[in-house]
Parts: C-alpha cells; sequence; structure tokens
C-alpha cells in the first residue's frame, strides 16, 4: 500500500519535532550539484557530494545512531545558508558543526580551517602550522580529505605550496568552480 | 555513539510503512488509520534502538486497538471499508451482520473480519474478554438461527 505524501511528511516532521532523531537529512540541489545535509542535536554533521543516500544512511547510522530519517525541518538553516552562499549573499556560516567523530588533531585543523576567509587561499603546510604541527602538511591532506563539511568548512580554499589545486573530496571540478566563484581563481 | 544493531530507521520506515498502513486501515478504515499511522511510527522511533524484530506489527495492533477503544465501537460504526483499496473480504459479513444487535455485530466483525483476540475486542468494545467472547457466540448464534443466505 502506498503512503500519501502528506501522511508521510506529516511523521517525517513530527520525528525531528518530537526530538526522536539522530540525524535528520535532506537532498538539496545547488550549482555544485546535489548534497546530502545531515544535521545532530550537536549541529551540522555531513555535506556530501554525489552521495548514494542508502550507503550514506548506513554511514551517519554507524557514527551517531541508528534513528536516521530524511527529514527537512532541521536542515533548513544549513540549506537556507547554502543558497544564501551560492547566491553571493554570504561568505561567513554561522552554523553549528557537529565534530564529534574527528579525533583531536583532525578537530584542530578543522577548527583553523573554518577561520580561513573567503575567497582567500592557504596552503597545506600553513594550516598544519596553524594547527601546531609543521611538518604534518600531509595528515592535513588526509583531514581536507574527510572533511565531513565541504563547503562550509571550506577545505576548496587549500592548495598546495606551488599553487597547485592538488585534490578535491567533490572532484577538482568543484574544487575550482568555489574558488572561481569565490573571486580566488581567475576563470580561463 | 552506539553500534548499529538495527538498520538505520530510514530503511526500516521505507520497507514498513506500507504493511503497517494495510494493517491499520484493515482494522480501522482509512481516517483514523492515518492517525494512527503516525503514533505507530513515533512509538516504534521511541523504542527503536531495541525494538524487536517484528515487534512494530504489535505497536500498530496496540495503537489500533487504542483508537477502538477511545471510539467505543459498541455503536458497530464499523470503519468505512469502501475507503480501503484492497479488495475487501469483509463485505459479505458486513452485509450478513447487518441485523444483529449493535454490540454483537461488533464482536462478530472484530472476531471473524479482522481476527482481533477477545482480550483486543474487550478492549475496544469496553467489556471483559468474556464478556467479547458471549457477544459474539451470541451473535453467531443468531446469524445461524435466521439462516441467513
Amino acid at each position: 500500500m502506498t503512503v500519501s505524501t502528506e501522511l508521510d511528511s506529516r511523521f517525517r516532521e513530527a520525528a525531528a519535532a518530537e526530538g526522536l532523531l539522530d540525524v535528520a537529512y535532506e537532498l538539496h540541489d545547488t550549482p555544485v550539484g546535489r548534497l546530502l545535509v545531515a544535521v545532530t542535536d550537536h549541529g551540522l554533521c555531513e555535506i556530501s557530494y554525489d552521495a548514494d543516500p542508502e550507503a550514506e544512511v548506513e554511514r551517519l547510522a554507524r557514527a551517531f545512531g541508528s534513528r536516521v530519517l530524511r527529514s527537512p525541518r532541521p536542515t533548513d538553516d544549513a540549506r537556507r545558508q547554502l543558497d544564501e552562499y551560492f547566491s553571493g549573499k554570504r561568505r561567513e556560516f554561522d552554523l553549528e558543526i557537529d565534530l564529534r567523530p574527528a579525533r583531536e588533531f583532525g578537530r584542530t585543523v578543522l577548527e583553523e580551517l573554518a577561520r580561513v576567509p573567503y575567497g582567500e587561499l592557504t596552503t597545506y603546510g600553513t594550516l598544519a602550522a596553524r594547527a601546531g604541527r609543521p611538518r604534518a602538511a600531509r595528515a592535513v591532506g588526509t583531514v581536507m580529505n574527510r572533511n565531513p563539511v565541504p563547503i562550509v568548512l571550506p577545505c576548496h580554499r587549500v592548495v598546495g605550496s606551488t599553487g597547485s589545486l592538488v585534490g578535491y573530496g567533490g572532484g577538482l571540478d568543484r574544487k575550482r568552480q568555489l574558488l572561481e566563484f569565490e573571486g580566488a581563481l581567475s576563470k580561463p | 555513539m552506539e553500534a548499529v544493531a538495527v538498520p538505520p530507521f530510514e530503511r526500516f520506515y521505507e520497507e514498513q510503512q506500507g504493511p503497517v498502513l494495510a494493517h491499520l486501515r484493515r482494522m480501522l478504515g482509512r481516517d483514523a488509520a492515518d492517525d494512527a499511522f503516525q503514533e505507530t511510527f513515533l512509538r516504534a522511533l521511541r523504542a527503536y534502538p531495541t525494538l524487536r524484530h517484528g515487534r512494530h506489527l504489535q505497536i500498530a495492533r496496540n495503537v489500533a486497538v487504542d483508537a477502538l477503544r477511545r471510539q467505543r465501537v459498541t455503536s458497530a460504526e464499523v470503519p468505512d471499508l469502501e475507503s480501503v483499496d484492497e479488495p475487501l473480504p469483509y463485505e459479505e459479513l458486513r452485509c450478513i451482520t447487518a441485523g444483529l444487535p449493535q454490540k454483537e455485530r461488533a464482536a462478530v466483525f472484530l472476531r471473524y473480519g479482522y481476527d482481533l483476540s477477545y482480550e483486543d475486542i474487550g478492549a475496544a468494545l469496553g467489556s471483559s474478554p468474556e464478556a467479547a467472547r458471549q457477544a459474539a457466540s451470541s451473535g453467531v448464534r443468531r446469524l445461524r438461527r435466521k439462516e441467513l443466505p
């Protein structure tokens, strides 16, 4: 039997409103593709590119608890801020971020990453130094690659010491696209 | 953090929403089933990390029985089965029982149409299981005496 959209949405909303979810998520279309946006009680916990929702839901359940449900309302604020960013109206995100799964060094690096301003570039080495381990540029690369909330934590602004883009979890094309959009790279 | 002994709730909900709604509609009719649907899954969600396999159908039944108890179906206002999407195995029962006293009709209907236990029927009708059993068997006797088609 098919459950009507209205009945389905009503339940998904009630589940979040009653505070019963470990994770609420929604899919959101942006100029860099469809993103999966997920939040917990502690804040934004995931943004992923090209997500296979089924696999992502499994991963979220392992990280934060089994009560994972697609429920748009709790993600509204994050999605609105993403829309504002992509329409050029927002340069800084004002969101709580749930970094509980990040380990000590990773968390320090991500906190430093959060301070890299809109439209500016930094390097893996600089970020390593700011996180207190100047020789850990490679480890910083790994942390960037596993950044749970790209765009909001701007790992696209981190490049190699020679200025090469190096890599990006969402693919180099997106890194280039975001940097051109912010005016940090000139368009070809 | 907790180990995932159960699938993510999203998957469970996607798989079970159809069967649960069908189950509730058979017991309650369309409108009451919609309300019971949400309550069933909210209860399942509260208990979810330790929810045993198949237990959600018991929750659905409990929610439905609670709803029936609130409605006090003694009026034999049997659910509007015409609104259910599937073929109606109850339609015949509905015609046959039309002449019975209300309480007996409700008991017969819930026992033979919905396959509820006398405990559940008693709860729904606001009487003891024994009284529910008596109402049902008295209804059946009455139907036999009348030798309805």
